[in-house]
C-alpha cells in the first residue's frame, strides 16, 4: 500500500511546529500505526534525516503510551482502540493520513508526537490510592466481594491511562479518567475507608489541571478500555457525597 | 572453531543461603537480619531503578519504612512498566482448595518445573511470601476475580495440576502494576519517594567493589545527572527483547543490568530464555513484536496441526481424524497444559517437520471449537473475551469461528544478574529484583510465577535485606558529586553516548537489532547445537563490528533522541547475545528451555546431566576495546536440593 503521511513535526516544546508530508510506498495491511512509523523512520534515517519522535511500548494496547491523533481523532479511526492496535487494513491504498500529537492544554508537546501526560499522575497523587502499608493487609478471603462487584470494579479499573479522553474532549476535561479511578475504588470495600478524602483530593487535582466537563461524551468513543460514561457522572457524585460527609474520610 | 577455552574461576560462589533446612531458611534469615532504627532510616538514600512490580513494590515499601528513596523509570509514568502487559495470572501457595495444593507442592512444582537449576531456598521464600502478596495486592485495590460466593477465584496454568493462579480477567499484570504504581504515588505524595520519570540509568558508580550511586540521562533534555546512594536496586525487567521479535515491550532492554555487569556484577544463566508457546506468529516484514496470547487459553483451547505435512486446507475443512493433537498425544497427563519449554519444543518440531499452518507455515492451531460446543460461547467470552478481541485486533481473524494461530516466541529471561540469598549481587550494596534477577525459575519458568517473584522481591524480600546491609553503614556520607569515581563514571557514560553519535555510518540501529534477532532465533533458540552456537557467536561478532562502523544516529545527545536511546540498548544486546551463546555452548547438557540437540533421550526429551552440571553459571565480564568484550570468565554456584530430590522431569 502507498500511504501519504502528514506528520506534525515540532523539534521541542518551545519551537513552532508544522506538518511535513512523507510517503511510505511499501506499507502493508497488517501494519499497526507504530509499525508504519517505524517504517517511515527507517526511511528517514536511511536518507540522513531526523526520525519522527513518538511513544509506544507494549504495542499490545495495555501500557497506554502510544496515543497520537490520527485524522483528527485521538488514537485513530477504529473506535475504542489504542493507536498501536489501529491497523492499516482499516485504510486504503493511496490514503492521506494526518498524524498529530494529542492536543490538550494539559498535555504540552515535548517533541513531534510526544506529549507530557504527567498531569494524569498528579491526579493519582491527589489521593487515587488505598493507604495500606506493605505487609499489613488482612487475609483477602476475609473480605467477601461478590462476583458482580469485582467485575464492576474491573470495568472501571481497566483504564490504561492513555489520556485520549482528555484529547477528545472539547474542554480538555479528565472526567473519564478520574471517574474511572474513583469508581474503581468506591466499588470495592477496600476503597471505602478513605472514599471521601480520595474524592476531594482527586477532584482538586483534576480541577487544577484540566477543563470542566460538559458531558459531551466524546471521551467514551475513543477510550480503548471502554470505560463507561457512568464514570463521568461519578466524579460529581463522589464530590457531592464527600461534601455531605463534611470532614469525614470515608 | 570460535570458542577454544572458557576461563573458569574457583572457588565456587557462596550464595549465603542460611544453613540447614531450606523450608525454614527465610524464617531464620529474618531473625538474624540487622535492623535500622526508624530514626536512622531517613539518613539512607536508596536508588530503585525500575517501577515495575518489583521496583514499585520495593520503592513503596522502603518509603513506607522511612528510607529516603529515589525511583527511576525511563517511562513517562510508573504505571507503564512492562509488568502491565502480563495477562494470565499470579500464583500463590495458599492451598485453600481441596485439590491437593500446598506450600510444599508449590515448591516441588517450581523446582521441578525449572528443571532443578533454581536455588531451592529461594523458591521456599517465594512460596511462603506468596500468601501475603495476594492479600496486599487485594488490599491496595487489585480487583481479583471472585467466585459467586465472594471468595477469590483461581485457575490452573501450564506445568501444574492444581488451581493456584489468581487473576483478573486477562489483565492481571495491569491490575497489579497499576495498584503497585499507585502505592508508589502515595509515597511520592508523602515525600518519602522521589520519582524520576523519563530517565534512563546509564551506569553505576562503583568504588572498591561497592555501589555508591547511579548516572542517568534525562531522556527529554539529554541532561546527565548523578544520584549518589547507599544502596541501589536494579528492578529493570528481562532481556528477551534481544531476540527483537519477542513478547516484550519495545523499550525493554538489558542495559542497566549489562552496565552493572561491566562494573563487576556477575551475570547468571544468560542462555535460559523462555520461549512462550502461545505467541502470535511473525507474519510480516515490518512486524515489531510477537504478541503474546495468554497461556491460560490452554485451559480450554486444544492445540493441533494437520496430520499430513503441507496440508493447506483451511482449518475448519480438516476433519477430526486428520488432526494431530500432538500435546495430548505425547503428554496425556498434562496435555495442552504441558510446561512451556515442552510445549514450545513440540510446536517447533511440528513446524520443522512441515506441519506448520498459516501463510508462512510457521504456526500451530489453538482451537476453541470443542470448548465452545461444550460450554457455550458466552462462558468462553467471559473467560477470555479480551484475549479473543486482542487476537482479532492483531490478526483480523475471528477466533470464535477459526482457530487461533500460535508459535513459540522469545519471552521470559530466567537468567539475570547473579545474586545471593539476600538478592545482593556480586557488587556490594547493589541489589536486584524481579525479572532482572535469576533465583527462582531455574531453566524454565512456570506460568504465573513471575509476577509473583517480582512482587515478593520488591515487597517482601528487599525491605528486609537492604536494611540488613545498610545497618553496617550507618552515618556514612554519600559520595560527593566531585568525587573522582563519580566524574569518571559520568565521563564513561557520556563517552559511550558520544561514540554512538560519532560512528557516522548509514544504518539505523533497528536494522542491526532485527538481524541480531534472526541470528539468535537460529543459533540460540528453542533448540541449540554446538555448531549452531559457534556460528552464532561468529555472526554476532561480525554484526557488532558492522554496528560500530555503519551505525547512524541522527541528532545530538542534548535533546529527546530516541535513536540514541535505541542504539545504546542495541549495543548492549550485541554484547549480551554473545554471552548467551557462550553460556549455551558451555552448558553441555539440556535443561528446561536450554535444549541441546546433542543431549536428548531416545524420545527427544531434554537430557539433564546432574553429575556435571548441577550448578548455576555466573559470568564475569572481561573488558576489551569498544564493542569487543574479552572472553568472559565462568564462576559457578553449586545447587543442592534437600526437599525436592533430583529427579527426571516427566510430564507424560
Ligand atoms: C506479554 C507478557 C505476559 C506475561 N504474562 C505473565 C503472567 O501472566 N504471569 C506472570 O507471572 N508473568 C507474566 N509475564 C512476566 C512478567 O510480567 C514479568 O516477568 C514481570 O512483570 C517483570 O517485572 P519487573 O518488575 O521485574 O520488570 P518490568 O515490569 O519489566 O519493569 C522494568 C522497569 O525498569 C525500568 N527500566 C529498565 N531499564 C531502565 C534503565 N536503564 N533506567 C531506568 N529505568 C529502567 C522500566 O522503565 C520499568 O519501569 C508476562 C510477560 C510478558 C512480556
Ligand atoms: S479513561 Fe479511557 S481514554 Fe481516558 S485515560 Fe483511561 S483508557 Fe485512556
Ligand atoms: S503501545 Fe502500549 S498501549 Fe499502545
Amino acid at each position: 500500500m502507498r500511504i501519504t503521511l502528514e506528520v506534525w513535526r515540532q523539534p521541542s516544546a518551545q519551537a513552532p511546529g508544522d506538518f511535513v508530508t512523507y510517503v511510505v510506498d511499501d506499507a502493508t495491511p497488517e501494519m499497526s500505526m507504530p509499525e508504519l512509523l517505524d517504517r517511515l523512520n527507517d526511511q528517514i534515517v536511511e536518507a540522513g534525516g531526523e526520525p519522527v519522535a513518538f511513544e509506544s511500548d507494549c504495542r499490545e494496547g495495555i501500557c497506554g503510551c502510544c496515543g497520537i491523533t490520527v485524522d483528527d481523532r485521538p488514537h485513530g479511526p477504529v473506535a475504542n482502540t489504542p493507536t498501536c492496535q489501529q491497523h492499516l487494513r482499516n485504510f486504503s491504498d493511496g490514503d492521506v493520513v494526518r498524524l498529530e500529537p494529542f492536543r490538550s492544554a494539559a498535555f504540552p508537546v515535548v517533541k513531534d508526537l510526544v506529549v507530557d501526560r504527567s498531569a494524569l499522575d498528579r491526579v493519582v497523587r491527589g489521593g487515587g490510592f488505598v493507604s495500606v502499608d506493605t505487609g499489613t493487609a488482612p487475609d483477602a478471603e476475609d473480605r467477601q466481594i461478590t462476583f458482580r462487584r469485582a467485575e464492576k470494579a474491573l470495568d472501571f479499573a481497566a483504564c490504561i491511562g492513555c489520556g485520549a479522553c482528555v484529547a477528545a474532549c472539547p474542554n480538555g476535561a479528565a472526567h473519564l479518567f478520574s471517574g474511572a479511578l474513583l469508581t474503581h475504588f468506591s466499588t470495592l470495600p477496600q476503597g471505602r475507608p478513605e472514599r471521601s478524602r480520595r474524592a476531594r483530593g482527586v477532584v482538586k487535582a483534576v480541577e487544577a489541571e484540566f477543563g470542566p466537563c460538559s458531558t459531551y461524551g466524546e471521551c467514551v468513543e475513543v477510550c480503548p478500555a471502554g470505560i463507561p460514561l457512568a464514570a463521568v457522572a461519578a466524579v460529581n457524585k463522589e464530590m457531592m457525597r464527600a461534601a455531605w460527609r463534611r470532614g469525614s474520610d470515608d | 572453531m570460535t570458542i577454544l577455552d572458557i576461563p573458569r574461576a574457583e572457588p565456587p560462589l557462596d550464595g549465603h543461603t542460611p544453613d540447614g533446612d531450606p523450608a525454614t531458611a527465610w524464617h531464620r534469615a529474618k531473625l538474624h537480619y540487622k535492623q535500622v532504627s526508624p530514626l536512622n532510616r531517613r539518613k539512607f538514600t536508596i536508588v530503585v531503578v525500575g517501577t515495575g512490580l518489583a521496583g514499585s513494590g520495593a520503592a513503596a515499601a522502603l518509603g513506607e519504612l522511612g528510607f529516603n528513596v529515589v525511583a527511576y523509570t525511563f517511562h513517562d509514568a510508573a504505571r507503564r512498566a512492562h509488568s502491565v502487559a502480563a495477562q494470565g495470572g499470579i500464583n500463590a501457595a495458599r492451598g485453600r482448595k481441596v485439590d491437593g495444593d500446598s506450600l510444599d507442592r508449590f515448591v516441588k512444582d517450581t523446582v521441578k518445573g525449572g528443571d532443578f537449576r533454581a536455588r531451592e531456598a529461594d523458591v521456599f521464600r517465594l512460596a511462603e511470601e506468596s500468601v501475603r502478596v495476594i492479600d496486599h495486592m487485594d488490599a491496595i485495590g487489585a480487583p481479583f476475580a471472585r467466585e459467586y460466593g465472594g471468595q477469590l477465584r483461581t485457575r490452573s496454568f501450564g506445568g501444574v495440576q492444581v488451581s493456584r493462579t489468581y487473576y483478573t480477567r486477562g489483565q492481571t499484570g495491569q491490575q497489579l502494576q497499576v495498584a503497585a504504581a499507585r502505592t508508589l504515588q502515595r509515597q511520592v505524595a508523602a515525600g518519602t519517594v522521589e520519582l524520576r520519570t523519563h530517565r534512563e540509568v546509564l551506569d553505576l558508580v562503583v568504588t572498591d567493589g561497592r555501589v555508591r550511586g547511579v548516572v542517568a540521562r534525562d531522556l527529554r533534555t539529554g541532561a546527565i545527572e548523578v544520584q549518589a546512594a547507599h544502596a541501589v536496586v536494579l528492578a529493570t525487567g528481562g532481556y528477551g527483547k534481544a531476540f527483537f521479535h519477542s513478547t516484550l515491550a519495545h523499550n525493554s532492554n538489558v542495559s542497566a543490568a549489562w552496565r552493572a555487569h561491566r562494573r563487576g556484577a556477575l551475570f547468571a544463566s544468560p542462555s535460559y530464555l523462555q520461549f512462550h508457546p502461545t505467541a502470535l506468529p511473525v507474519s510480516s516484514q515490518w512486524q515489531s513484536k510477537t504478541t503474546l496470547m495468554s497461556e491460560s487459553l490452554r485451559n480450554d483451547g486444544r492445540i493441533w496441526v494437520p496430520k499430513k505435512a503441507g496440508d493447506d486446507r483451511p482449518a475448519n475443512d480438516i476433519p477430526e481424524e486428520e488432526r494431530d493433537y500432538y500435546l495430548e498425544r505425547k503428554y496425556p497427563a498434562y496435555g495442552n497444559l504441558a510446561p512451556r519449554d515442552i510445549s514450545s519444543r513440540a510446536a517447533r518440531e511440528q513446524i520443522e517437520a512441515g506441519h506448520g499452518v498459516g501463510p508462512l507455515k510457521n504456526s500451530v492451531y489453538l482451537d476453541f471449537r470443542d470448548a465452545i460446543q461444550r460450554l457455550g460461547k458466552k462462558i468462553i467470552e467471559q473467560r477470555y473475551g479480551n484475549l479473543f478481541e486482542m487476537y482479532a485486533d492483531c490478526t483480523g481473524e475471528d477466533p470464535y469461528t477459526v482457530p487461533m494461530r500460535i508459535a513459540p516466541g522469545a519471552h521470559f529471561s530466567m537468567g539475570g544478574l547473579w545474586s545471593d540469598y539476600d538478592m545482593q549481587t556480586s557488587i556490594e550494596g547493589l541489589f536486584v529484583g524481579g525479572e532482572a534477577g535469576w533465583g527462582y525459575h531455574g531453566a524454565n519458568r512456570l506460568g504465573a510465577n513471575s509476577l509473583l517473584s517480582a512482587c515478593v522481591d520488591g515487597m517482601f524480600t528487599l525491605p528486609h535485606t537492604i536494611p540488613n546491609y545498610l545497618a553496617g553503614h550507618l552515618n556514612e556520607p554519600l559520595l560527593a558529586d566531585d568525587d573522582p569515581a563519580v566524574t569518571q563514571t559520568v565521563a564513561d557514560a557520556t563517552g559511550r553516548l558520544e561514540a554512538l553519535l560519532a560512528v557516522g555510518g548509514k544504518t539505523g540501529s533497528d536494522r542491526f537489532h532485527r538481524e541480531l534477532g534472526e541470528i539468535l532465533y537460529r543459533g540460540c533458540g528453542v533448540a541449540r547445537s554446538k555448531g549452531g552456537l559457534a556460528q552464532a557467536i561468529d555472526e554476532i561478532r561480525d554484526l557488532r563490528h558492522r554496528f560500530w562502523s555503519d551505525l547512524r544516529v541522527p541528532g545530538t545527545g542534548r535533546e529527546l533522541n530516541q535513536e540514541l536511546e535505541k542504539a545504546g540498548r542495541v549495543a548492549d544486546y550485541l554484547e549480551l547475545a554473545e554471552l548467551m551463546c557462550v553460556d549455551a555452548y558451555d552448558r553441555d547438557e539440556s535443561c528446561g528451555a536450554h535444549f541441546r540437540v546433542d543431549h536428548q533421550t531416545r524420545d527427544g526429551e531434554a537430557l539433564r546431566d546432574d553429575r556435571n552440571w548441577c550448578f548455576v553459571s555466573a559470568w564475569e565480564h572481561t573488558p576489551g576495546p569498544l564493542g569487543q568484550p574479552g572472553m568472559p570468565v565462568r564462576h559457578h554456584e553449586p545447587l543442592t536440593f534437600a526437599a525436592v530430590p533430583l529427579q527426571t522431569r516427566n510430564y507424560q
